[in-house]
């Protein structure tokens, strides 16, 4: 599969990344690792007429304790997020995940803030960063501007980020020893998952954000809620589905989805709470 | 394909043309103009004739056309050529010597860790990636290792035996590097 025409131009800066986009428009597109979108372009279900090569903006790639928050370069690859010591040690929901992305080909190549950016609400890392309250920094050409995860994702594979805009990194708070749990149902070791769930505890507080349950990733605000108010993690784990939109296919009809989506939670809170 | 395809001479000059690729493939400087939409893969395989690279599902789950790009394992079908200028690449041509092959290839030999030999290439590069950082993996992490590569015969357990087989010799010939690697 060869995708169709298109013209490439490659961006040494985030400032001459921004430039090329606004000088070839809305029909092009950013490329990083191109783990999401070369395979959407194989399919022509993407056709942009202009690929702008990010992957040598070598100044987006890093991963730096910023105090209460880690701060993560768009163009961080997988593999370099799940070996950082920084983020295990501060942020090891998110390093975990990470380790579970795809394939070691895939994480070699892949980026976050590709992932985060494609938007897909069946791939791990949106609903990570989501329910660990992470904040996009994106750049365009009048500055930078923040978006808090819960505002990225605003339908399926759409985002936030304008046009013109590049994702240049990732903050995500400190999680100061919260106990966590990373539940990720799939059938191969490589694939996409059918239901996920990224949990977080400490003292009072939680966060719960459900992979595949709908067309962008999902806070489970219910369980959060109720274990706020003192449910046990069980009882809370019954609302995991509740207010969400899973899509049937091959693998999962809708019921089975939502079935997931509260075993899981009770899996991976369970091993929060521990 | 060969429209999409021109080898031409290496080239000094440091303002190559968008369209231009140099790489170092199996350590020899290649260069060709391509397409921007050629495939990692293609520019192997039809481009520069290194047949050693397969395509397989060409959808990222096979592993079959992993190569080594600047040491690390990836697919060379979800690649566009153009991203890998300026950059190593290694097949599995790249491998074994002229006399001698490498202990990867003799351990895939002497384990029976292949049948029809479709996802052999593939599956010797992510183990060479694996030894190249740990020279003591355990069964587990080479089958973590060989998670993106994808064998429709064999069942995996002589590819697994071939891969540890391959690192036990590698640190008998070199037993310095059996306390380093990186892991």
């Amino acid at each position: 599969m060869i995708p169709a025409p298109f013209d490439y131009v490659r961006a040494e800066s985030t400032e001459e990344a921004i430039a090329l986009v606004g000088q070839h428009g809305d029909e092009s597109k950013f490329i990083a690792g191109g783990h999401s979108l070369l395979p959407l372009m194989k399919l022509r279900l993407a056709q942009p007429s202009v690929l702008i090569d990010i992957g040598r903006v070598t100044d987006l790639s890093y991963v730096r304790d910023a105090g209460d928050h880690v701060a993560i370069g768009a163009l961080t690859r997988h593999m370099d997020v799940e070996t950082s010591e920084v983020l295990r040690e501060h942020a090891p929901l998110l390093a975990h995940a990470t380790s579970h992305v795809g394939d070691p080909q895939v994480r070699h190549r892949g980026t976050i803030g590709g992932s985060i950016a494609h938007a897909d609400p069946a791939s791990d890392l949106p609903a990570v960063a989501l329910a660990l309250g992470a904040t996009y920094v994106a750049q365009g050409p009048n500055g930078t501007r923040e978006i808090a995860a819960a505002d990225f994702a605003t339908s399926y594979l759409e985002s936030a980020l304008a046009d013109d805009e590049l994702l240049t990194e990732i903050r995500v708070p400190k999680m100061n020893g919260a106990g966590w749990g990373f539940e990720k149902f799939n059938r191969r070791a490589q694939d996409w998952a059918i239901v996920g769930v990224a949990a977080w505890r400490r003292n009072g507080d939680a966060g719960v954000a459900l992979v595949n349950m709908g067309s962008t990733p999902v806070l489970a605000t219910g369980v959060v809620s109720a274990l706020a108010d003192g449910a046990s993690v069980a009882d809370a784990a019954q609302l995991a589905a509740d207010g969400t939109d899973p899509q049937p296919d091959l693998n999962a009809s809708i019921e089975y989805r939502q079935h997931l989506a509260r075993a899981l939670t009770k899996r991976a809170l369970d091993i929060a709470s521990s | 394909m060969t429209s999409l395809f021109e080898e031409v001479a290496p080239s000094e000059d440091d303002n190559i043309p968008v369209r231009r690729v140099e790489v170092r493939l199996n350590g020899e400087r290649r260069a060709a103009k391509v397409e921007p939409r050629l495939l990692l893969a293609h520019l192997i395989r039809q481009g520069f004739q290194l047949t050693g690279t397969h395509t397989g599902c060409d959808t990222t789950n096979c592993g079959a056309c992993t190569v080594l790009f600047d040491g690390e394992p990836v697919k060379s079908c979800t690649m566009l050529a153009v991203q890998a200028h300026g950059h190593e690449v290694t097949t599995v041509e790249g491998l074994a010597t002229a006399s001698e092959l490498h202990p990867i290839q003799e351990g895939f030999k002497d384990e029976h860790g292949l049948q029809c030999g479709f996802c052999t290439p593939g599956m010797m590069l992510a183990a060479k990636a694996l030894l190249d950082h740990n020279p003591n993996p355990t069964e587990d992490d080479v089958r973590w290792a060989l998670s993106g590569n994808l064998c429709r015969c064999t069942g995996y357990q002589n590819i697994v035996k071939a891969v540890l087989w391959a690192a036990e010799k590698l640190r008998d010939a070199d037993p310095g590097a059996a306390e380093g690697g990186d892991e």
